[in-house]
């Protein structure tokens, strides 16, 4: 039985799956995938696309929902389904439109979501900023990354850094923690200066 | 006391407000100090938004990470094909389990043995056809034989009746029960069996002649009955005893015809019930007289049996080479029936019918 229930998951309201989606719950991603991907990947293949675009679309579209629901309201104004159906029509035209040729594609459901373009918008800014902030990072450099890492964002003690990376006391640690978030910083407003 | 305080200190302290490690007096007096000082109050604003900004960055990367992660080792294929995959296994051991038990089923509850038994049934039909042939033959059309036919395949071909003309074991039958025979064998109503051979075959009149050859045979009490070659009248009582199966069977009726099938004068047509396995017995008189030889029946014609008449039976006799009989043929004149009581005639008789089994 156990086989069994691990192949049919539970119905999952949108709340719920928003809910997940926002947390990086795997299952709920998983049951995204195989609720709506399938209709994304038939859009896509049937208009000039293959399977490999059809994923990186679908991907980028999860990433406008996480987005969406980690940076701006957490509800949507239409069915979770009919949102990402829709994101990603909406990114393939744009990707076929670089492309170039003829553009066109048939619409078989009702795709009027009102907050697309800003949820759009939105994703793109977000994506900048965590661009930015992903090659600030790169260029920061051990042992920077860890101590910040740890520190911020595992929330360890400055006494178990100091232990683990071998400073001889805590205030040292603090000071090396302190020029490091100094110096992300310095790279992360480079970055933003630099991209307008 | 805020304004003597150097960036990191203040931002040290923000750190520690931020990851909630102040104590109570503590968070007071911070947020009295970012409320009058809006410079610290900026810096501080400013450190939340950036270290907000790098753990979303980190969660947004665990989250692309997991999306990869999950489109790649999720399959979205329909439901169906996916438990089928997964379930295989568990179906083909079910499948398996559910055809044992149902074959161990049919076997405890011997479907393969009726089934065998009802095959055999069917070649014993052929074979039956196959006498019926012979005996049309021996009456000139198709007079069905009613010797009793058992499993081919078993060493038994199949069975019939006989009864003793001599008490020095001659025995008398039909020949389509035993033309074709490799061996023959007489069983008694008390079961024992003797190895018989064939002395004489008289295709035309289907009769034929045993000689009991076993040693252990030893010659019996006078026989009982006689033999009546004048024909006995139409409607007279007639009954039988026969092995259509592997007890004696009793039989009776009367006799409906003076003359056998399409006329046949050597034989009479008789009303008794008489079924495969019959072919051979003796047709008795109420006075206990061997008037005949059961042969065939009609099967168009309910209830008529045909039996050979003792005149052809003699005549037959008759015939025998001298040099093929082991001492002369005397057939018996004193007739210890005659005024029993129907049920005594038979107990008496019993011990002179055989059951005909031909290997």
């Amino acid at each position: 039985m156990s086989k069994i229930k691990k192949i049919i998951a539970n119905t999952r309201s949108d709340q719920e799956l928003l809910e997940g989606i926002r947390l990086g719950d795997n299952a709920a991603i998983a049951y995204v995938y195989k609720s709506c991907y399938p209709s994304v990947s038939h859009m896509i293949i049937n208009s000039r696309g293959n399977e490999d675009e059809a994923k990186d679309i679908f991907q980028e579209a999860i990433l406008v929902l996480y987005d969406k629901v980690t940076h701006q309201q957490f509800e949507l104004s239409s069915k979770l389904s009919t949102f990402l159906y829709a994101v990603c029509r909406r990114l393939w035209l744009k990707q076929l439109g670089k492309k170039g040729g003829a553009i066109h594609l048939d619409d078989h459901e009702n795709l009027d979501i009102p907050d697309l373009e800003e949820d759009l918008v939105n994703h793109a800014e977000q994506e900048l900023k965590f661009e930015h902030m992903h090659v600030a990072l790169a260029g920061l450099g051990e042992p920077c990354a860890t101590i910040l890492k740890d520190f911020y964002i595992a929330n360890k003690s400055m006494q178990d850094i100091c232990d683990k990376l071998g400073y001889t006391n805590t205030d040292n640690a603090k000071n090396q923690k302190y020029k490091c978030l100094q110096r992300l910083k310095r790279l992360f407003f480079e970055q933003h200066q630099k991209n307008g | 006391m805020g304004n003597l305080m150097n960036r990191q200190e203040f931002l040290e302290l923000a750190d520690r407000y931020l990851r909630d490690e102040l104590s109570e007096s503590e968070i007071i007096a911070f947020n009295t100090l970012i409320a009058a000082d809006q410079e610290l109050n900026e810096a501080f604003l400013a450190q939340q938004n950036f270290i907000n900004t790098f753990k979303q960055h980190q969660q947004r990367e665990d989250f692309k990470f997991a999306l990869t992660d999950v489109m790649e080792n999720t399959s979205t294929e329909p439901i169906v094909y996916r438990m089928w995959k997964k379930l295989k296994i568990n179906a083909i051991a079910a499948a398996a389990v559910a055809i044992i038990s149902s074959l161990a089923t049919l076997y405890l509850t011997g479907y393969f043995s009726t089934l065998r038994k009802t095959t055999s049934d069917y070649s014993a039909l052929k074979r039956e056809v196959n006498n019926v042939k012979r005996n049309v033959n021996a009456h000139q059309d198709a007079i069905q034989n009613i010797s009793k036919e058992n499993t081919p395949q078993a060493a038994l071909h199949f069975g019939a009746t006989g009864f003793m003309l001599t008490k020095d074991g001659y025995v008398v039958t039909n020949y389509h029960v035993v033309s074709g025979a490799d061996s023959i064998h007489l069983q008694n109503a008390a079961g024992h069996t003797y190895k018989a051979s064939i002395v004489h075959l008289d295709q035309e009149k289907d009769i034929a002649i045993l000689h009991i050859s076993d040693t252990s045979f030893k010659s019996v009490t006078n026989i009982p009955y006689t033999f009546k070659r004048q024909n006995i009248d139409l409607g007279e009582d007639i009954y039988t005893i026969g092995y259509p199966r592997d007890e004696a069977v009793y039989g009776e009726g009367y006799l409906s015809s003076a003359t056998g099938y399409t006329g046949d004068t050597t034989a009479y047509q008789i009303s008794i019930p008489v079924n495969p396995g019959n072919s051979g017995g003796p047709v008795i008189d109420k006075h206990g007289n061997i008037i005949g030889i059961i042969s065939g029946k009609q099967k168009s014609l309910d209830g008529a049996a045909f039996a050979i008449k003792t005149k052809a039976l003699i005549e037959t006799l008759n015939r025998i080479p001298k040099e093929s009989l082991k001492g002369n043929i005397v057939l018996s004149s004193k007739n210890s029936l005659n005024k029993l009581p129907r049920t005594e005639q038979i107990k008496k008789l019993q011990d002179f019918i055989y059951m005909v089994k031909v290997y």
